[in-house]
């Protein structure tokens, strides 16, 4: 049975990421967003034409993958994701890649997935930076074990983000393809690359670099996971 | 061989541009305080008030973060590799 691949935020990251997983075939995918198509965001996110603009992503998303594969199952929600709508967007998701714009849906995601042990692929590009890694709950380090709280009053204005750095096409689309890559990974029941390991881009050089990343036992989100 | 610390684009304005610079000391925290004296005002988009590294940065040596190693006490030889890694908020738009 194939598996569900949830995408939250089809922009620069979930957009690339949804249209490779919609040629990869064998899983059913769950497209989530509120936000609609800009001019602004054409540039980056290649699955929307200017006919699209004004339209929502998620759906326009879910149209264009579904008119190259009408075999595939793809659905799409409409929304934002919050505390009193995620049990439902992201119901029986095998994996959830990360394709979200700021800190605070980016903790939200790591809190919800690490309680629901669904794993998770973190993925972030700002400027010419990007990174991902994928989250394994009670196995591999999460974003709290890297980053801590991610709390914006402490750290959000001064992290990386678009609307500082700007934001590149190819940084934010290898990002997207990469972590597409580690969700087919965990469908196919394989060993995720990133579990373990933070990948990081240097779009300027062309440069990928990884780290090693470790859980911490006392981490608020994923400690007490066994 | 100095260390070489790997500078995230963010921060290359402190460096004039340069992906990497060197750095003297005999751990981070020395290290730290050398890259302030000649890169002014990257210690403060590092460390806090207290000196201690923000949270939304990581700081790793030859791969490996520092809070599990010796914090800003971790020991650096010439030639070691320490890159600056921020928590990155972007990617939808």
């Amino acid at each position: 049975m194939p598996k569900t691949c949830a995408i939250v935020g089809i922009g620069g990251l979930g957009a690339p990421a949804a249209a490779l997983l919609g040629s990869f075939g064998d899983c059913n995918l769950r497209l989530l967003d509120d936000d609609c198509v800009d001019l602004s965001n054409l540039p980056r996110q290649p699955l929307f034409g200017e006919m699209d603009i004004g339209q929502r992503k998620a759906g326009v998303a879910a149209r264009h993958i579904q008119d190259r594969l009408p075999g595939l199952s793809v659905e799409f929600r409409e929304e934002r994701l919050s505390t009193a709508n995620a049990a439902n967007l992201l119901a029986g998701a095998d994996v959830v890649i990360d394709g979200t714009d700021n800190l605070g849906s980016k903790r939200f995601l790591n809190q919800w997935c690490c309680a629901d042990r669904t794993p998770l692929i973190h993925a972030g590009a700002s400027g010419w930076d990007g990174q991902l890694t994928t989250i394994l709950p009670g196995q591999s380090a999460c974003l709290a074990c890297l980053f801590g709280d991610l709390s914006d009053e402490i750290g959000g204005a001064e992290t990386p983000n678009c609307e500082q750095d700007g934001i590149l096409g190819p940084v934010v689309g290898a990002i997207g393809l990469a972590a597409a890559r580690e969700a087919i990974a965990l469908m196919r029941g394989e060993s995720p690359a990133l579990a373990g390991r933070l990948a990081i881009l240097d779009g300027r050089t062309q440069r990928w670099r990884s780290l090693n990343t470790r859980r911490r036992p006392e981490c608020p989100a994923c400690g007490k996971l066994a | 061989m100095p260390v070489t610390v790997k500078i995230p684009t963010p921060l290359r304005k402190f460096t004039a541009g340069a992906e990497s610079v060197p750095g003297e000391g005999a751990n981070v925290g020395e290290v730290l305080a050398d890259l302030e004296s000649r890169h002014s005002g990257l210690q403060e988009r590092l460390c806090d008030e207290q000196g201690k590294v923000r949270r939304f940065v990581n700081l790793y040596v030859n791969g490996e973060d520092i809070r599990f190693l010796q914090q800003l006490d971790t020991p650096l030889k010439d030639g070691d590799d320490l890159a600056i890694v921020p928590a990155i908020a972007g990617g939808r738009d």
